[in-house]
């Protein structure tokens, strides 16, 4: 499977000469499957120039795997031309929820006044599907999503494919109200849909010094990112979901912080960047772009 | 060897981990049950009520638990594992308040105010139950 991101700041797009090296788009990644399917996780900002893409290198099969409705993950979709392609079969994965299903849900961001085409009217045909804990086939890949840490109804997502796995985990916090250096992993969230993952997506918002004043906002430092991440056993770690006021400059040095953290296997500890391409082939080493 | 990354499958519940996370911030006594009714937590305020911290005595079964520290009524009456609010909570997922004497492991015998309510997932999955109890004075009997 080949993983291109195209968003990967946290809570609002930032566009702008300071961010211009790893990117303004809001979250958005796509997992293209040896099978021809595409796995589009989150449908922030970045999923845009993505459609645009797509309208020359049509996917098998569209699926949108939603972690959760915040809009820096939703807010791209009414931008997604593939959703105005007339009879194109689209699948909406999401979180379920006890009160309202999830193209309700959906629906209260993409319908009058916020936006002016109704869900409901438009012309692609579009399948919505909860989120279970169950594996799910999907082309050539398992999909599972877990429950995780994060304010209101949250998902993270592990794929895995020809035996490699890929875990993207953009908006959590693990380490809420609790140690997670010394906790068992048993206790920890989302522990055991990013265990042994080949890649992992995390959710890395915070500098250590900055953590303290966002506790409970349902992210991550830079600590507890990493900490989770070897506990987890991650062979590589891409340090997601970038602060909307780190500049180029800011998500360097918190680089720096990170790989501090894993000393003798800083190679393996990268930040997401706007057209990163992350290759997991069977029995191949994982490969990971460089901006 | 036991796996350094845990053993697979073996994560509690979010609702679970959250709950853990409360009770342990918290001074009132409280413990877990998770959704195969076993024992999994309970915090230090429990513990000094209990008789033994939750690391000394480990995950253990409820049914186990509830045996240890013979449940009765104010009254003297035996009270059977299935009516005590953790019990009703568990098998009829039901929140439930009951007084009871209950023995510490350390041989203390106490009355409790005893609250329980079952962990509702959002698919009305059951995670497991939460238990809040304090000790009240013999004859004191819960609002």
């Amino acid at each position: 499977m080949q993983a291109r991101v195209w968003g990967c700041r946290g809570s609002v797009a930032a566009p702008g000469a300071d961010t211009v090296k790893y990117g303004g788009n809001t979250s958005c990644v796509e997992v293209r499957l040896s099978s021809g399917h595409s796995l589009i996780l989150d449908a922030g900002t970045g999923i845009r120039p993505l459609g645009v893409l797509m309208e020359n290198d049509l996917p098998t099969e569209i699926h949108i795997l939603l972690t959760h409705l915040h809009l820096d993950h939703l807010q791209g979709l009414g931008f997604f031309r593939p959703l105005f392609s007339p009879g194109r079969d689209i699948h909406i994965w999401g979180p379920p929820s006890p009160v309202q299903h999830l193209s309700e849900r959906i629906a209260m961001y993409l319908s009058p006044p916020l936006f002016p085409v109704r869900l409901g009217d438009v012309p692609s045909h579009v399948t919505f599907h909860d989120a279970t804990e169950e594996p799910v086939p999907i082309g050539s890949a398992t999909i599972r999503a877990a429950k995780v840490n994060h304010q209101g109804p949250t998902v993270g997502y592990r794929i895995e494919e020809n035996g490699r796995v890929f875990v993207y985990l953009p908006d959590h916090e693990p380490a809420l109200g609790t140690d997670l250096a010394s906790v068992p992993p048993s206790w920890v969230s989302g522990h055991d849909i990013a265990r042994g993952a080949d890649v992992l997506l995390h959710d890395a918002q915070y500098r250590d010094c900055e953590y303290d004043a966002h506790i409970g906002w349902g992210h991550s430092g830079i600590d507890a990112a990493m900490t989770f991440a070897h506990k987890a056993g991650a062979g590589s770690v891409v340090l997601f979901h970038h602060d909307p006021y780190h500049t180029d400059g800011e998500l360097e040095e918190l680089l720096v912080e990170a790989r501090q953290k894993w000393p003798g296997l800083e190679d393996r500890v990268s930040l997401a960047f706007e057209g990163m391409e992350i290759t997991l082939d069977d029995g191949l080493p994982v490969r990971l772009d460089v901006p | 060897m036991s796996d350094p990354l845990g053993t697979p499958g073996a994560q509690k519940s979010l609702p679970l981990i959250l709950a853990r996370e409360l009770a342990s911030h918290l001074a009132t006594p409280m413990f877990l049950l998770d959704a195969g009714g076993m024992l999994v937590f309970y915090n230090d305020a429990a513990a000094s009520l209990l008789g033994t911290s939750f690391a000394e005595l480990g995950e253990t079964p409820s049914g186990e638990f509830g045996e240890a520290l013979h449940l009765a009524t104010p009254e003297g009456r035996p009270l059977r594992r299935r009516d005590s609010p953790a019990g009703i909570a568990f098998f009829e997922r039901r929140p439930a308040h009951e007084t009871l004497v209950a023995t510490s492991y350390d041989g203390e015998r106490r009355q409790y105010e005893a609250t329980a309510y079952p962990l509702i997932g959002a698919e009305g999955e059951m995670h497991g139950v939460v238990s809040v109890f304090w000790e009240s004075a013999s004859g004191e009997s819960g609002a």
